[in-house]
């Protein structure tokens, strides 16, 4: 379980290079463009993608986060983990090699 | 830290999150299915210069539009595309290409590459070089596949688009493997819409419910097989669904199609409607015209519902389908489109699918898209079908 938990921890992400991820002021938000799609993300959606920029690891990136987010560490590293299962199942960011 | 990776789709907000610019009719190729005006020849050339188009597009993006697409008509015969990408890019917008492919050179995708176009859509009818031509009239196949290529080489996202027909709907594991060759992100077979140019052809064009179960049988095994490679969109033909597709998401919610003479318009069909206005950019602001146009406000939201849509459960879903097929096949955009198995007009489109797979009918040859069958319909008094 360890050695699971320190891999998906050593796993580094890039965005698809099928989307565009940008702050878009009209909307008050960071996008995802695509082709003949957009999506809307939340707040911290956002921050998580800014973060895959294909160097970071994904501990690196909760790391990131709890110092952004200071109290419940559990938390976040849970959030992280799983937002980026979810965002790569739909394809919006590719687990580097 | 906010709960964790939920994400919200876009909600228009009242914006136009996409703006569709036609930059021209004007088109090399002669496809019977074309979704330009039927009388497109009639006007003579009036198309907006690149000032005017310019223009649109700042005040597209003043008003909140991100994804942008430039069509036509072919909008590779515009020599200023190269120029309109840029300040679109500069601008912010997400930029499509919608091309047929006919004068893609290498020259210019570098030109639009410099330029920050995004991604390319590109029409395919066929893995048969024949067919391709024959349905096109003119020979395209080869040139289409070269340029597929190219697009690729130059490192642009790219939408293999094929509109789906009797003709070519036994075609898609030989148009799957010719995707898979080119190394298409995205792959969509888009069963034709019967406006226009395919209304004329609908009996010749239509497939059988047979060909569509069986396309889509093998659109399922593709997806399966090639997982994450390519993404494979299989649009429905809406005569055969017992509920109307979710048209544009609502008249006027969150498109807008600037014609080539700068009419603006809630969809690319909806000139279709008479006795609606379509002003132009060149009289009004987008502004105006997209919140204050009465074209635009006539069918938004759901106030103007006839019953059943009125009071139906579905509403909020489908919008009451698509208000240029509600017009063209019963004569008033106001009613539920007759896709819709709970409109009282439904009949019309099971007798529509009836009609072009009766035994024995006349066999007519595709009317052509070209300018002199354009005058030709024109002279015609436009008859509900």
């Amino acid at each position: 379980m360890d050695d699971i938990a320190a891999a998906a921890g050593r796993a580094r992400y890039a965005l698809n290079p099928m989307y565009l991820f940008r702050w878009e002021a009209t909307q008050d938000a960071h996008v995802l463009l695509y082709p003949e799609g957009i999506v809307k993300l939340n707040r911290t959606a956002g921050e998580i993608i800014e973060l895959c920029d294909g160097c970071r690891t994904a501990a690196g990136m909760v790391e990131a986060l709890q110092q952004r987010y200071p109290g419940d560490d559990g938390r976040v590293a849970e959030g992280v983990y799983k937002s980026l299962e979810v965002f790569r199942a739909k394809g919006w960011i590719r687990r580097q090699a | 830290m906010p709960k964790d990776g939920s994400v919200v789709r876009l909600d228009g907000e009242g914006k136009p999150l996409w703006l569709v610019l036609e930059l021209t009719y004007r088109c090399p190729l002669k496809c019977p299915w074309c979704s330009n005006p039927v009388d497109y020849a009639g006007d003579g050339r009036n198309e907006l210069d690149t000032a005017e188009w310019k223009g649109v597009l700042r005040e597209g993006r003043e008003l909140g539009a991100l994804q942008l697409g430039f069509t036509g008509g072919e909008p590779l015969l515009r020599d200023d595309l190269e120029e309109l990408v840029a300040e679109a890019h500069r601008l912010g917008y997400y930029t499509n290409l919608i091309t047929s492919g006919i004068g893609l050179t290498e020259a210019r995708l570098a030109a639009l590459k410099a330029a920050g176009l995004n991604q390319i859509q590109l029409s395919l009818q066929s893995s048969n070089r024949t067919l391709t031509d024959t349905l096109v009239g003119a020979r395209a196949f080869d040139l289409k596949v070269k340029v597929a290529h190219l697009i690729k080489a130059f490192g642009f996202p790219m939408v293999l688009n094929v509109p789906v027909f009797r003709q070519n709907i036994d075609q898609v594991n030989e148009i799957l493997a010719l995707a898979e060759d080119i190394g298409v992100d995205y792959l969509e077979f888009a069963n034709i819409q019967y406006y226009n140019w395919a209304l004329i052809n609908r009996d010749e064009l239509m497939p059988t419910r047979t060909q569509i179960e069986a396309a889509e049988l093998a659109v399922q095994a593709a997806r399966e097989r090639l997982g994450e490679r390519m993404t494979i969109y299989f649009v429905i033909p809406d005569y055969y669904e017992e509920r109307p597709k979710a048209c544009m998401n609502g008249w006027g919610a969150i498109h807008l199609t600037i014609a080539p003479d700068g009419a603006a318009m809630p969809c690319q069909e909806a000139r279709t409607i008479t006795g609606l206005e379509f002003p132009s950019v060149r009289e009004k602001s987008l502004a105006w015209l997209w919140n204050e146009s009465p074209t635009f406000r006539k069918f938004r939201g759901d106030e103007w519902m006839n019953e059943p849509c009125r009071s139906c459960s579905e509403k909020e879903e489908d919008f009451g389908g698509c208000r240029c097929q509600a017009f063209l096949l019963t004569g008033d955009a106001g009613n539920t489109d007759p896709a819709c198995a709970r409109s009282p007009h439904h009949h019309l489109i099971s007798e529509a699918v009836a009609r072009a797979h009766e035994p024995g009918r006349t066999i007519h040859p595709l009317v052509m898209r070209t300018d002199a069958n354009s005058r030709a319909q024109s002279q015609v008094e436009p008859d509900h079908v």
